[in-house]
Order: structure tokens, then sequence, then C-alpha cells
């Protein structure tokens, strides 16, 4: 076991670092978002080039074949920034879908134009009938001559709204809650068919909501070969609970970090307000949970890449379990501690915990995930798996692409 | 002892509820099913139809409104119209300045000021809260300085609620820096429309509109305007705080949430039937449905004590505030939590039959953000922790 980061990992983490304290001071930040994309093209072009879009994919398409727990440090401190850009869209759910369930010549094609930061991917899964559960898909898949036309609704699409080529979740056989029957298929986001109306979250994020109409793509246009993509979606979902769950730690340490500087500088009744034991214990608390989700954010990037399906399965289970339980109550005492000015707009710490709050409702919640480990057979998350070495990462040699579709292009 | 309501008592809350039912207009009642911001206008709509009824301020004086009906009636009309989804009228006007007037105020402020707040004719906020002045109230910088026949006021108020709606603002200002800080407080009554009178809206982190900075400028206030005795606006205050006990538990409010929230539940189970998560969510709501019974007849209790000639101010009506307010913030995370990942996307302008559409999900995530707000406000819970435990160690 070993618990520290390698060199590398600290490098990354502070070019990280000063690349957020570069781009997101507050009023930075707060242009952004109330920006009419409500993210930054610009600062996008800066996180190509420090490397972060080409994070994880591997080499041979472009990137720098690092894994998890780098991803785990770049979120950790997205996280702490707020940053609103597509990274988790793009690079972990876009790039992750290419990457586990794509067939050669989409990797080829599309992973470097995602770590040349010139293409734009958003994934199409959560329909109005779903909740957690990632299999309750209505949205269809219909064969065609050439290939296959998509009939079906979504909501909650991250980053949908300026994305280049969707990957859309739709049923080619089955019930609306049936595991099998399931692809993914790739499609632009202004194709003849797509409607897409582009609006905010919570927490300030764009996302979309969007419309498949007769919306036709080619048999090419289906990621991988088999029509059984719940595997491959459910393992990028893993990936990207690990990942929030590094945004989390992020987001609670800021927290923490910015309620012991107020309760330090706040006076009522002639003294700081650290000064109550109340508050003290309060903090505790909050400390308590912190390292208990960032405990659990390490677990996560170790166990996300188990290849035991089941036991990958319980582990992050148990990870958003902790995750949203922490979040939950770093976040309500933050604001709390803060009193008035923390429900304002004007301050981080509000901000901070709407984003909390949105974590908390991506991909399941802490009693859905507490149910799937209630019910299995084996309640108890899984021991973490020694032999998951961090990989090391290797800058990229550049690839030219083969000649690829050109409806696969980005536009960036 | 026996906690049935009498006969007349069932008679009296279904009247209130028959009048709701026939009378609140349905745009403002869906408004409420979702927590949903109301306009200046709907509550003014809706206070006149209250004022026609001669319901508007019953807990008032007859002399001036009241309906003479004892405090439990008082408590059992305020239950049935929370759950009824009715509006609360204006606080700050019905339950605040309005009862500090006609206790405290001389005859000329009476009859100039209590017809309107009645009517709303005139919309008042509360000035007390500055930004060094939250919880410390008695801290208060805002200062008034005679001059003639005129105060003139300088400092800023924060959390003023819907000052951007307010024709008047009641405040507490310093008006002697020379003694103990409660005892140099004075209470003072300022319109809006005054030069030097400026008003900033905050946003709050659900996305709304409803709080303000005021600030005070070398505001000029007819010396007319001051309640009472000069340098006694901190017992005013206090009365005030003390005054307002009943609906602050809000359980008429919750029971209506809460209601909402089994129905959401059930339907639920009818189309999302193997939802991992709903038999627990399930669980959280009938915990929640006992808690609040025993709420609901703490209150009641709590009422029987005040109503008692030697009836004082216990540790127990503390726990209206801190039990009320934990219980309407675990209804909002229960709402988030059924809500699931819909609880991301906010409600769409076009969205507007929420009786029958899942758009109520959109709704969850900002009252859950709103509702941080009321283990904060009216005195924070930690302060209420304090005054129940210095009761009970003094006692």
């Amino acid at each position: 076991m070993d618990l520290q980061l390698n060199e590398q990992q600290r490098l990354l983490k502070e070019s990280v670092q000063r690349l957020a304290a570069d781009l997101y001071p507050f009023e930075k930040r707060e242009a952004i978002r109330l920006g009419e994309t409500g993210w930054s093209r610009d600062y996008w072009r800066q996180y190509v080039e420090l490397g972060l879009a080409g994070l994880v994919a591997e080499e041979a398409h472009g990137g720098f074949g690092c894994g998890p727990f780098e991803t785990m440090i770049v979120m950790e401190e997205l996280g702490r920034s707020l940053a609103q850009e597509p990274f988790v869209a793009t690079v972990l759910l876009g790039g992750g879908l290419i990457r586990h369930a794509g067939n050669e010549e989409q990797k080829e094609c599309l992973l470097p134009q995602v770590c040349g930061g010139e293409l734009l991917l958003a994934f199409a899964y959560l329909e109005e009938q779903a909740r957690h559960e990632l299999h309750d898909i209505a949205t269809t898949a219909t064969k065609t001559a050439d290939g296959y036309s998509l009939n079906g609704s979504k909501t909650l699409v991250l980053h949908g709204y300026d994305a280049d080529l969707l990957i859309v979740a739709a049923r080619l056989s089955g019930d609306r809650r049936d595991r099998d029957g399931i692809g993914l298929f790739l499609i632009a986001g202004d194709a003849p068919g797509v409607t897409r109306q582009g609006y905010r979250t919570v927490d300030g994020r764009p996302a979309a909501k969007i419309v498949f109409r007769n919306a036709d793509v080619s048999s090419g246009d289906m990621l991988g070969a088999s029509g059984d993509a719940l595997a491959a979606i459910e393992r990028v979902a893993d990936e990207t609970i690990a990942a929030l769950a590094a945004e989390g730690v992020g987001l609670m340490d800021e927290m923490l970090n910015m309620t012991i500087e107020h309760v330090r500088t706040r006076k009522q009744f002639g003294t700081e307000i650290a000064s109550f034991q109340a508050i003290q214990h309060r903090l505790a608390d909050m400390f308590i949970a912190l390292e208990q989700a960032r405990s659990m954010a390490v677990f996560a990037a170790g166990v996300c890449q188990d290849e035991d399906r089941e036991r990958r399965a319980a582990g992050i289970a148990a990870v958003k379990v902790q995750l949203c339980r922490s979040l939950r109550f770093v976040g309500q005492q933050a604001i709390q501690l803060h009193g008035g000015i923390g429900m304002t707009m004007e301050y981080k710490v509000g901000h901070l915990f709407q984003r909390a709050t949105a974590i908390e409702a991506l991909f399941g919640g802490a009693e859905h995930h507490l149910e799937t480990l209630a019910s299995g057979g084996d309640s108890s998350p899984p021991e973490p798996v020694s032999d998951f070495r961090t990989r090391r990462c290797f800058p990229a040699a550049s690839r030219p692409g083969q000649s690829c579709p050109a409806r696969w292009a980005g536009r960036s | 002892m026996n906690l049935d309501f009498t006969d007349e008592e069932t008679a009296f809350r279904e009247e209130v509820r028959d009048f709701v039912r026939g009378s609140l207009p349905r745009s403002i009642r869906q408004k409420m099913l979702v927590n949903r911001e109301l306009t200046k206008d709907d509550l003014v709509t809706w206070t006149r139809i209250l004022d026609e009824k001669g319901w508007a301020v019953p807990h008032w004086p007859v002399e001036w409104g009241g309906t003479g009906w004892p405090p439990f009636k008082q408590a059992l009309f305020i239950d049935v119209m929370q759950q009824e989804l009715a509006p609360d009228t204006l606080s700050f006007g019905t339950s605040m300045v309005g009862p500090i007037i006609y206790t405290f105020g001389n005859e000329a402020q009476k009859r100039r000021f209590l017809p309107r707040i009645v009517n709303l004719d005139d919309w008042w906020c509360q000035g007390f809260s500055e930004p060094q002045a939250g919880s410390d109230l008695a801290s208060l910088r805002t200062t008034a300085v005679r001059d003639g026949d005129e105060y003139v006021v300088n400092g800023q108020k924060t959390w003023t609620t819907l000052g951007q709606h307010a024709d008047w603002i009641f405040c507490l200002v310093r008006t002697n820096r020379d003694v103990k800080k409660q005892a140099g407080i004075s209470f003072l009554l300022i319109d809006m429309m005054s030069p030097g009178v400026t008003v900033r809206p905050i946003q709050t982190i659900d996305g709304g509109y409803e709080i303000n900075d005021v600030f005070l400028d070398d505001v000029r206030v007819p010396s007319e305007n001051l309640v009472g005795e000069e340098n006694r606006g901190w017992d005013y205050a206090k009365f005030l705080l003390q005054h307002e006990r009943t609906g602050i538990a809000r359980v008429g409010a919750s029971k209506a949430s809460l209601r909402r929230a089994r129905e959401l539940a059930e339907r639920e189970s009818r189309d999302n039937p193997a939802r991992p998560d709903l038999a627990q969510i399930r669980a959280r709501i009938a915990l929640l449905e006992v808690e609040l019974k025993a709420l609901e007849i703490t209150q009641y209790r709590v009422l029987a004590e005040e109503s008692r000639p030697d009836g004082g101010n216990g540790p127990a009506a503390s726990i209206l505030k801190v039990k009320g307010s934990e219980i309407q913030q675990a209804i909002s995370e229960l709402m988030l939590d059924l809500a699931g990942p819909h609880a991301l996307t906010p409600l769409m302008p076009a969205d507007t039959d929420y009786d029958l559409d899942r758009s109520w999900a959109g709704t969850a995530a900002g009252t859950y953000l709103n509702w941080r707000k009321v283990s904060i406000y009216g005195g924070s819970n930690e302060i209420q922790r304090n005054i129940i435990a210095k009761q009970l160690l003094a006692s």
C-alpha cells in the first residue's frame, strides 16, 4: 500500500493549482457563470495546453495515458475552484465511452480530437421517466437501411448545448428497463432531427434537453459492435463517480477553509464566534466528514479500475454513499456557520454548496446506493485492491489521424 | 386532559378550510404548492380577500380589526390556513410593526398606520439586522441623531425581506451611544421614499431575490415617527420576538408539504415501483410525520402554558423554532432526494400545471437551498439552544 503522491502526481497537482489560481478567482469565475454559454472556450484551450483534455486517453490516441488517480488530483482542484469547463462531459463521460465502448476507428479518429481540444462531447442518457438507473431507457434506435434512426427525448445532458458530438444511449431492443439491448450512438449536436434546448442546472452549469425525431445515424456511428453498451455505460459512470468524489473533496475542503476563516473573523457578543464550543465542535465534525470522503475518493480511484463488475459496483456504491453524506453535512454546516451571508450569491460558499447539492444528485443518491449495498449478497465494500499501482503517464507522441469521417469532426 | 377538538373547534376548522378552498385563487395555490415566489400583487389580492372576510388580522385587538378569538382558536386558524396552502399575510406588518404600534404607539400613529397594514395599502419591511449585527442584534450601529423635530438616520440594514416592495420600514436605531448597548436603541418608522434610502437587491442561493440591503444616508425622519419612548426600542423588539410565537413552528405548512411528499412518493411507487431508494424515502416520510405530530402537540401545550395567568416564557417555546425549522429542512431534503437527478433541472417558465406534471422536481433544489435560511433566521438554532440551556440551568 502506498498512500503518497509520486513526483509526477505532485507536479500535476501543482500545475493544476497554478492554472486554477489564474482562471478562477471569484470575480473571473462569476463572469463566466453569468456569461452566455456558462463556460469559456479560452479557458478550455488552456486546459488543453496543460494536457488536461488528454489526461486519460492512451498515448496511441493522443493522450497522456494517465489514470483515475491523476483524474482525482485534477478534479479536486476543479472542485475547489468551481470550474465550469467541460472536463467531465468531454473527457470523462464522452472520452470514457469512446475508450470503453468504441472500436479502433472511433478511438483513433475521435480521441486525438478530444485531446487536441478540437472536439467537445456530451453524453445523453437521462430521460424524464428515469431516476438513478442507467438502463431505464425509452429512446429508440430503429434499424434503417444505412444505420439507425433515433427517437426520444433526453434531459440533463451536461454541456449538451455546445457539444459537437453527442453520444446517445438508445434502445435497440427490449423493454424500457431491460439491461440488454442498449446501444451508444454518435451524432452531431446539430444534425437533422436533433433539437437542443440549453439551460443551467441549479449550480449554474450548462446542460441541455435534447429531442431526437427520426435523427439518422450510420451503422458506423454505433460505438463498438454489440448492442450491449450497458456494461460500458456503467463502467464510465463508475469512473465518473470516482472523479466526482474527488471534486466533492475539493468543494468540501474549500467550504471548511472558508468556514474556519469566517468564524475566526466574525465577531458577535464581543468575541469571535470561533470561541464558542458549539462552533468548534461543528468544525471538528465537518473535518471528520471531509476526511472520510477524502479516503473514499482515494479508494474510488483504485476500485473504479476493478474489472470485476460486481466488486467495482459495490465499491463505487460505497464511495457515493460516503460522498453524498459528507457533502450534505459539510455543505449545510458551512452555510449555517456563515449565517446570512452564506445564503447569498455574493459569497463563494453558497456557490460551493450549490455544486455539492448537484453532485449528490448525479449518478445516484446515498439511499439509492445504500440499497445496492444492503440488498447485495456481500454488503460490505471490498478491500482496496493493492495491486492497482498508479500508472506512470508519459507525454503524448502526437499521431496524425487516419482519414476520419467528416461528420465526426469538431468545430472547436 | 384531552387532546380532542370540541365540536365547535371542528366546525371552525371546517369553516376556515371551506373559506380558503372557495376563495384562494388557483394561481396562488399552485405557486404555494411548489414554494414559488409570490408577486406583490398575489399577496395584496389574497390579503384583501381575507380582509373582506374580516380575517386579515384575527389576532389584533377588535377595535383595530381583530376577531377576538382566544389564542387556541387563533392557532387553529393559522394551522388550517397553512394546511390549505394559503399564504401568510405580510408578517412584518400584521405580526410585527402592527402589534408594536397598537401596544406602544400613540393614537395618531395607530390611526395613521394600522388600517393601512390591515389591507396591505402599506407594505412594511423590517430594518433590524445589519452586516455586523446578526445574532448580536443589540450591537447595531445605525444611528439616529435628533435635529430639531427630525431624526437624521445613517447606517445600513441587511437581510431586509421583500424590501424591494416596501413603502415603509421599521428600524431599530441607536439614539444613545453612552449607555449599555440595549439601553440606547429606539424604534423608528421610516418612509421608504425618503431621500437617502437606497434598496439594493441580494440574490440568494436558490436564485431568487427576496432579500435586500437598505442603505440609509442622512435620512430625515419626522420625530413623530418614533414609536413609544426614545431608547426603549429594545424592549419593544423583545416584545415582538415573544409576541409572534404562534406559527413560528409552521406546523400547518409542514403538514401540507409532508402530505404532498407522501402523495408524490405514492405516485413514484406506481410509476417507478422498482426504484431502489423508495422504501427508505417512505420511511423518512413516516418518521417526519411522527415528529410533526409531536411538534403539533407541543405547540398546543405551549399555547396552553402561555394562556395560564401565571404562564411564562419557559424553554418549551424555543422547541417550536428549533424543531419546526429542522422538520421544514428535513422535508425539503426529502423532496430533493425524491426528485433524484431531476432536481438538477430547474422549472422552466412554461411549466404551469404543477398538480399533475412531473415538473415539481424542478422546484425541489430551489426549495432545499432556500430553506437553509430557516435554521439561521428568527434567532438561529444555535441561539435558541443557548436560550433553552440557559433556562434549564437557571431553574
